[in-house]
């Protein structure tokens, strides 16, 4: 029943040939995939490593917790911000979880609708990322404010006993709806795709307690064929929808200085730059995450030195869009004649923080064209360093465009520096705690890898369809 | 402020040595200078100097006054559903009073001290509660301007750190007991005819005072009664060898075309300061009424005030300014020889130009030249023919002092010879020259008393520590500097036990009882005419007694062998001035947070004293210098986001030592440090404890005002200074525009001319329409000197917080209005270098950038196009603050605001919120004062006048500089200004459309000076 | 495989959909409610006083004036809150003895003020102005409502801001003749907003009621 089997597998056989083409390693049929993958759930003892790594993550979360708490408690002074410069690691690393959280949604969405098989072994995780990152995210807007315990009430004012509305001109208040809608939207995606794996779970899990609990968020799926159909409508629908998320949030996110006077982020190329940023940076996470999965739990098979290369290709494509950003901010600087934005750039270069600007240059600039050669591309110890060589280069990044630009703008007589203080470390490496204790719990209990879609990539997928789903 | 216990001064130093090794890691990687700050030592130093709320961070007590306020700012907010606000009582009146209207403020004439001298104020009162001084239009000293430190007085009346209670060797006595113990000894005296009786006072003008010292040394002929005032100059010596007896000089500035400084600092410091400010900028404002511009020479050592403004500013060390008088002299073709030949080129215009406007001109003498210079002065204006014009003569205001009278008073103690020492104010043990150890002569008098307002170093080592009254809480009188006569009156019952100086001397007498009003009306009972009554009640409405101004009394100079040159004294090594501090003066406010966060005028400095030198100096010692932050301009120390690391640089005078952070100050001449008095206090109060370090160190008392032969080296050891402009240079951005007269007079329209605006119509949104009132306000940069007295009396209208010195380091002041100041010139030649002064606050821009970008309308564009901020709505994104390019908008980074002291609930402004943390605000505009004018306006059925509403700035600037009105009436003053050629805006080619415009400044340059000193 | 779930979940699970959109409906409906109701503003809530004043009595019965007592409502920010002296002008004569009178007689000897309880209380950061509203001919009544009918004082108003607003955005609603601003009794005719007499007395006493922040908030 085609009907039945997701998106298109004709071609497959004779994909398999060559090495690097490979999606699935030979020799798979649909028990070993479903074994392979599912037992890393199911299994019984939980390996030492996970306990370790879990341990580890979920300490460095107890950091955020102190972070707040502190934040809460003393006051918003505790960090490093100051006047002029107003945003400091909040907004840095904000803009920075945000970009990570985007190729989630691309990977799925975008290149599920260009039918793009080589997505599928990344796909779930890269959305649990995503929701993962996204939530790091949303932690800055509250918290960075004087006043978080209002400030939820102002942005959605019911009950509107004051008869006055939020200010709909401001691009945080725009901030607020696209984040939340991609929250939600990607959050949808990444459930419904999970629904046939739960239910594969549920009729594999040994305890009573897991069937309940696999059975419940499996919502009664049987794998009917008016299921599979539902499903696939469904699921192109929200991929459908969520496309356009994955463009609009940064580009709103990147209103936030685009729309501000201050030399350095009234710029019209931000919109652009600022998305091919967020996918490259979501890309080089994906790497970062991806290749010590597939060896701790011994998934080469699945996630392929093919897969490696096409993300370490999607990151050279759009380093080079925003190594391109970076040149028009120079060259806008010198070509508009204004002297704010020519200090601003000259600043940038030479003054105080020159430093972080250029090791950006490396990071981002420099370091990506590496992956021109197929050599280093096909290294899977390489991509694993360059992709934090871009996690880091893309952090740097946010730190030039908000500091450099806030700490020296109109006046020189209110000019000043910044530096983040040990509150601000804080809460940034809760931050990445948090990210981990999500993605280790993660591919503890869910499958990491969509076991039902990768069936369809094994050889044999056309006949033994039928039982399969039984 | 400060939950710190006091603390002896020498810890300064010490935590310093701590702090450097830290400092130096932390130029490289600003991790390390976190460390630093979270250093133990570091700590400690940021606790003592973080008034509001740092330490009790850490004490549970103050932990859980934090949560009560979080919930109260919480409550405040009306967070969201179900907040329900707390029962409030209401307290009426018993019998209320028929003038007080609950809600309305009353006004009382009186005056406030300034080292003994009258400035008359006008203060608010409200419900019985003082709560804001200004100038009184009526007072000659005032004329309705006013200064940084009579605004700030009031915060001095409700400091909790005053003294309280009567108290003997720190314990709680009262004043029965004290008049007990005084009994015997009293007796004892009046026995002896007072030989054993020494009674120290500071300047005195108090009529009353006065009469009740001569009263008492008339009964006990034996008792002296000494003075010493550690600020004072030798005018009256000087005038003394001129005249031959002491006379007030006054100078008349309104009628001077020429002003030459001879190191007098007229604009900033002495008892007609904003008297002078006024009358210099009534010459310098270019209005309508045609008075010419003038010109200022000014030859001084440390750039201040007077030289900041001058049009010809020559820098140079204070050995050298006697022979510059005398060259004066002989340049004008005076008998006088000496004369220096070093600077010719730029002394024989000057002459020239002071005969051109012989009559027209004047020449002020600071009060550090020695006295032969200051009789030299009276004898080149008497040659110029201005005495009587420009200068005039009166007899001597205050009870004539010298300084060596304190030295007498320390040898009789150490001979045993004064058995009963009653000190009446002032602190001799902190600011006693060094070489005059009075603290420890004191500990040889058997019974020793002292009246103060704060239980400080000398009360430490008295028998008898008195309460004072302060002049808002006692009757009093005093004079001004032109002798007019002013009744101090009470405005509210003494908030402790306190004492004036007139009750504590009654206690002497054989009537101890008599209270301080009966004391000083009996005092002009006989002085007031026949009708007294009516006369008093006159007297105290207009806060002066007409007609009490001394007469002018024409002089003549008796030359003498004053006149001879003398062989200046050369001293290897470095010279050394000390100045009292431009905020703190001589100490006595060193407790009073306003005062220590307002910036030095020049040096932007907050919280502390330095060493000031020159970048050539600097260099010469090996001291850090960094080029300020690659501004083309040098600066002392490193700037970090902490603060300015600076190196401490050892001063040793006549084997004395002190060391300070070094200070590079443009303009400042070489081979010559400036050190200033009043800092280092430890036993100020938990403020003024242990900020910055304690020159009268190396002071010693026979050079009191400058020093020779002093060695400075740079010590191993650096500090953090908390500096509110690091930056000095204007990128050559056209911030504050100023030309010469001539350019003016060829080009008015110079300023505008700078900058094009873009047109009005280039922003999405539709404009606003004004149709009622459009609020502006036009500051003239000519006529501003920078005096900062604006900044106070905005902190005081607006009930704006102290933060301290660690955050203002991080660049966290609250100043709503703040005076931005700018080098020009190359910092290597003092003499090149041009100082600009621009107060900046609120512009309240027609497209306000701010507006657009707040996500909770918390700042929005009111219907009069004032930008309204709205602390309950605002949740604190400081997105505003970083979209506006004038960077004047303030954040509460913590609950800075002192919620709990009930002296400051007492004093706040009851028609401003009290904000809460986590809140952005900035200057209304005064909002407040536009409201209430508003609707007495309307309630009385007619328009605003203009001129009605006054903001707080504009009220209190001495220079007029400031004018705030309805910009639509094309009638009112701000309007005109507005329409003037000069008028220009800030950044307007960001078509911020500001409403608060500038006027450009105009100097009138000599052009036959040399160019160097153009800069 | 065996059958984990009872059918029941089924149905449970559809309704539970529907649920989840109904419960919170209701938990905003409740909120709105809660927070304009009584129990948030104290509308209609009789407080208790140190002194059961009555103005039923006062007012309606014997028709003291507001200003009586209320001296600088027409000139201040606050209509003032008559001190000791004021009841004792008459209550030396009547009721010179009555218990109930006691602490205020109490007052007038030891000179500490009686302690009332604020029945209409702004928050801190909104500053209203009596003197402002009264000269304009809004009446005593339309904030405080039928004072002459309250034995003790309650609030009559929620006093939140969209209340405020209410009258600032269109006054001729509820605007008075001058002449009644202080006669709490008075009702607008029936015609009032048919006969346009409100936007005449609004052009008459030039009311130009201002939304902008500032006027309350400062």
């Amino acid at each position: 029943m085609a009907s039945a089997t997701p998106h298109g597998r004709h071609e497959h056989d004779e994909r398999f040939q060559t090495e690097a083409d490979r999606l699935i390693a030979p020799g798979h049929d649909f028990a070993s995939v479903t074994d392979s993958i599912s037992k890393i759930v199911l299994q019984r003892r939980t390996p030492r490593g996970w306990w370790l790594g879990f341990a580890f993550a979920f300490g460095l979360m107890q950091l955020l917790l102190y972070a707040v708490a502190h934040l809460l408690f003393v006051g918003i002074g505790v960090w490093g911000i100051t006047i002029p410069i107003g945003w400091g690691f909040d907004i840095i690393n904000f803009v920075w979880w945000i970009g990570i959280g985007h190729a989630g949604t691309l990977i799925s969405a975008i290149l599920l609708l260009l039918r793009q098989e080589w997505r599928t072994s990344i796909n779930r995780f890269a959305e649990a990322m995503t929701l993962f990152a996204v939530a790091c995210a949303a932690f800055y807007p509250i918290f960075h404010t004087g006043r978080p315990w209002i400030a939820f009430y102002w942005l959605l004012p019911y009950p509107n006993t004051m008869g006055l509305w939020p200010n709909f001109r401001s691009p945080l208040i725009w901030d607020v709806f696209a984040v939340t809608t991609y929250a939600t939207v990607s959050a949808l995606f990444w459930f419904v795709g999970l629904i046939p794996d739960l239910a594969t779970l549920r009729d594999r899990a040994q305890s009573k307690a897991w069937k309940v609990v696999y059975g419940m968020a499996a919502m009664g799926w049987r794998g009917s064929a008016k299921h599979w159909h539902n499903y696939e409508t469904a699921y192109l629908l929200l991929a459908a929808l969520a496309t356009p998320l994955v463009v609009s949030v940064h580009t709103v996110v990147s209103f936030d200085f685009a729309t501000g006077i201050v030399p350095g982020w009234h710029a019209t190329i931000f919109p652009p730059y600022f998305v091919a940023g967020a996918i490259y940076a979501g890309f080089a996470m994906v790497l970062t995450l991806s290749i010590p999965l597939r060896k701790f739990y011994g998934l080469e098979d699945f996630i392929t030195m093919r897969h490696l290369e096409n993300m370490a290709k999607v990151m050279l494509a759009t380093g080079l869009i925003v190594a391109y950003g970076y040149m028009c901010e120079a060259f806008f600087a010198w070509y508009s004649g204004n002297p704010y934005e020519k200090y601003m750039i000259l600043n940038r270069m030479t003054g105080p923080y020159a430093l972080s600007y250029w090791a950006l240059i490396l990071c981002n600039v420099v370091a990506p064209n590496m992956l021109w050669s197929k050599r280093l591309r096909t290294s899977v110890p390489f991509l694993f360093f360059i992709s934090f060589v871009v996690s880091i280069g893309m952090w740097l990044e946010r730190f030039v465009i908000i500091v450099t630009s806030l700490h020296r703008d109109f006046l020189p007589s209110s000019w000043g520096l910044y530096a983040g203080t040990r509150f601000d470390w804080a809460a940034f490496v809760g931050t990445i705690g948090l990210f981990l204790t999500l993605i280790f719990l993660f591919v503890r209990f869910l499958p990491a890898i969509s076991i039902f879609e990768m069936r369809t990539l094994v050889p044999a997928a056309e006949m033994k369809e039928g039982e399969e789903h039984s | 402020m400060s939950a710190e216990p006091p603390r002896a001064p020498f810890e300064a130093r010490v935590e310093f040595a701590g702090v450097r090794p830290k400092a130096e890691r932390g130029r490289a990687l600003w991790r390390s200078l976190d460390e630093l700050q979270e250093s133990p030592e570091f700590l400690e130093f940021l606790h003592r100097e973080f008034p509001a709320r740092a330490s009790e961070l850490e004490d549970p007590r103050g932990r859980r006054e934090f949560m009560r306020v979080m919930g109260a700012s919480a409550a405040l907010a009306g967070l969201a559903a179900c907040t329900k606000q707390p029962e409030e009582l209401i307290v009426p009146y018993v019998r209320q009073p028929e003038q007080i209207v609950p809600g309305r403020p009353l006004f009382f004439a009186t005056a406030i001290l300034d080292r003994g001298y009258a400035r008359g104020v006008l203060v608010e009162s409200h419900e019985g509660r003082p709560t804001k001084i200004e100038g009184n239009p009526d007072h000659p000293a005032s004329l309705g301007g006013s200064d940084a430190v009579s605004q700030a007085a009031i915060l001095d009346l409700y400091d909790p750190d005053r003294a309280q209670t009567v108290r003997s060797f720190g314990e709680i006595h009262s004043w029965a007991e004290f008049v007990a113990a005084l009994k015997p000894v009293l007796e004892k005296q009046r026995a002896k005819r007072g030989a054993g009786l020494r009674i120290l006072t500071e300047t005195v003008t108090s009529p009353t005072l006065r009469q009740q010292l001569e009263d008492l040394l008339a009964e006990l002929p034996e008792a002296r009664w000494h003075l010493w005032d550690p600020g004072a100059g030798n005018a009256y010596a000087g005038a003394r060898l001129a005249f031959g007896e002491a006379v007030e000089t006054r100078c008349h500035l309104d009628a001077a075309a020429v002003v030459v400084s001879l190191d007098a600092d007229f604009l900033a410091s002495g008892p007609a300061s904003v008297r002078r400010i006024r009358d210099f900028a009534k010459r310098r404002r270019l209005s309508d009424d045609g008075a010419p511009l003038n010109r200022l020479y000014a030859v001084e050592t440390t750039p201040g005030l007077t030289g900041v403004n001058a049009d010809h500013r020559l820098p140079v060390k204070p050995s050298e300014m006697e022979g510059i008088v005398r060259a004066l002299a002989a340049a004008l073709g005076l008998p006088i020889e000496g004369g220096t030949s070093d600077h010719a080129a730029w002394i024989a215009p000057l002459a020239k130009d002071l005969q051109a406007h012989a009559g027209a001109s004047v020449v002020l003498a600071g009060e550090a030249l020695s006295p032969e210079a200051h009789a030299l002065v009276h004898l080149i204006n008497e040659r110029l023919g201005v005495v009587g014009k420009t200068v005039s003569y009166s007899a001597p205001v205050a009870a004539e002092g010298d300084p060596a009278s304190l030295g007498e008073l320390f040898a009789e103690m150490s001979a045993r010879r004064v058995e009963a020492l009653l000190i009446l104010g002032g602190n001799p043990v902190y600011t006693a020259p060094a070489d005059v150890p009075f603290g420890d002569a004191m500990m040889l008098v058997p019974f020793r008393v002292h009246l103060s307002l704060h239980d400080d170093e000398t009360s430490e080592r008295c028998h008898w520590q008195l309460p004072e009254a302060h002049p808002l809480e006692a009757w009093s009188d005093a004079r001004a500097f032109d002798g007019t006569a002013s009744i101090v009156q009470p405005l509210i019952e003494p908030l402790y036990a306190g004492k004036s100086a007139h009750e504590v001397l009654a206690l002497l007498t054989s009537r101890p009882d008599r209270r301080g009003r009966d004391i000083v009306r009996d005092h002009w009972r006989p002085r007031l005419g026949p009708d007294f009554e009516k006369a008093w009640r006159r007297a105290l409405h207009d806060g002066l007694v007409a007609g009490t101004a001394l007469p002018e009394t024409p002089m003549t100079v008796k030359l003498g062998d004053w006149a001879k040159a003398k062989t200046p004294a050369a001293a290897p090594g470095l010279e050394v001035v000390f100045r009292p501090d431009p905020t703190v003066g001589d100490g006595r406010h060193a407790n009073n947070g306003w005062l220590q966060e307002l910036p030095k005028p020049v040096s932007k400095l907050t919280w502390e004293n330095a060493v000031y030198m020159s970048l050539a100096t600097a260099r010469s010692l090996g001291v850090r210098t960094s080029s300020s932050q690659d501004g083309g301009t040098e600066s002392a120390g490193q700037p970090t986001p902490q603060g300015t690391v600076t190196d401490l640089v050892q001063i040793t005078l006549d084997g004395r030592k002190v060391s300070g952070p070094a200070w590079v100050l443009p303009g400042h001449p070489d081979g010559v440090v400036t050190v200033h008095l009043g800092y280092g206090r430890w036993r100020a109060g938990r403020v003024g404890n242990g900020a910055g370090f304690n020159a009268y160190a190396i002071r010693g008392s026979a050079a009191l005002h400058w020093a020779t032969g002093a060695q400075v080296e740079k010590t191993a050891y650096s500090a953090k200074v908390s500096c509110t402009q690091d930056h000095w240079s204007m990128e050559g951005r056209h911030l504050v525009r100023a030309g010469t007269r001539e350019e003016f007079e060829h080009e008015p329209r110079f300023a505008q001319e700078l900058a094009e605006d873009p047109p009005n119509n280039l922003t999405l949104y539709p404009p606003h329409a004004y149709e009622g009132h459009a609020w502006g306000l036009s500051v003239d940069l000519n006529a501003c000197v920078g005096c900062n007295a604006c900044v106070t009396a905005c902190q005081s209208e607006n009930n704006i917080p102290v933060v301290g010195k660690d955050q203002v380091g991080r660049g966290r002041e609250m100043h709503w209005i703040r005076v931005d100041r700018y080098f020009e010139g190359r910092p290597e030649d003092p003499a090149s270098i041009r100082t600009w002064s621009q107060p900046v606050m609120c512009m309240h821009c027609e497209n306000a950038p701010c507006e657009v970008v707040c996500p909770v309308t918390a700042t929005v564009h009111s219907d009069e196009g004032l930008n309204d901020m709205v602390y309950n709505r605002c949740v604190g994104t400081r997105y505003c603050s970083n979209n506006c390019p004038y960077k004047v908008r303030r954040f509460n980074f913590y609950l800075y605001q002192d919620w709990t002291t009930p002296t400051y609930k007492m004093m706040r402004n009851p028609d401003v919120t009290v904000r809460s943390r986590g809140v952005m605000e900035k200057c209304t505009y005064c909002v407040q004062r536009i409201t209430r004018a508003r609707i007495d306006a309307k309630n009385q059925g007619r328009e605003i006048r203009d001129g009605e509403i006054q903001t707080a700035c504009q009220q209190a600037c001495p220079a007029e500089a400031i004018v705030f009105g309805d910009q639509n009436d094309a009638q009112s003053r701000v309007a005109g200004l507005k329409a003037s050629p000069r008028s220009y805006g800030l950044l307007t080619e960001l078509n911020t459309r500001p409403r608060t415009t500038y006027l450009a400044a105009v100097r009138n340059p000599n052009p036959e000076m040399p160019k160097a000193s153009h800069g | 495989m065996s059958q984990i779930f009872h059918h029941s979940t089924n149905t449970l699970a559809k309704v539970s959909i529907f649920g989840a959109v109904f419960g919170a409906g209701a938990g905003l409906w409740l909120l709105l409610e809660v927070n304009r109701s009584p129990y948030v503003t104290n509308v209609g809530v009789a407080r208790e006083q140190p002194v059961p004043f009555s103005h039923a009595h006062h007012v309606g019965g014997m028709g003291v004036d507001c200003r009586y007592c209320h001296t600088s409502v027409e000139r201040s920010a606050q209509a003032g809150i008559p001190p000791t002296k004021t009841c004792m002008n008459c209550h030396a004569q009547i009721w010179s003895q009555s218990p109930t009178l006691e602490p205020v007689r109490a007052s007038l000897r030891s000179g500490r003020s009686i302690e009332w309880v604020k029945v209409n209380d702004l928050p801190d950061f909104v500053y209203f102005n009596h003197g402002a509203h009264v000269n304009k001919g809004v009446g005593c009544g339309t904030c405080h409502g039928r004072v002459d009918r309250m034995p003790l004082m309650w609030q009559h108003a929620s006093l939140q801001m969209e209340w405020c607003l209410e009258c600032h955005r269109q006054p001729e609603k509820y605007v008075r003749p001058k002449a009644e601003v202080f006669n709490v009794a008075w009702e607008p005719p029936a015609d009032w907003s048919a006969s346009g007499r409100g936007a005449e007395l609004v052009k008459e006493y030039g009311i130009k009621p201002r939304t902008s922040c500032s006027t309350c908030h400062r």
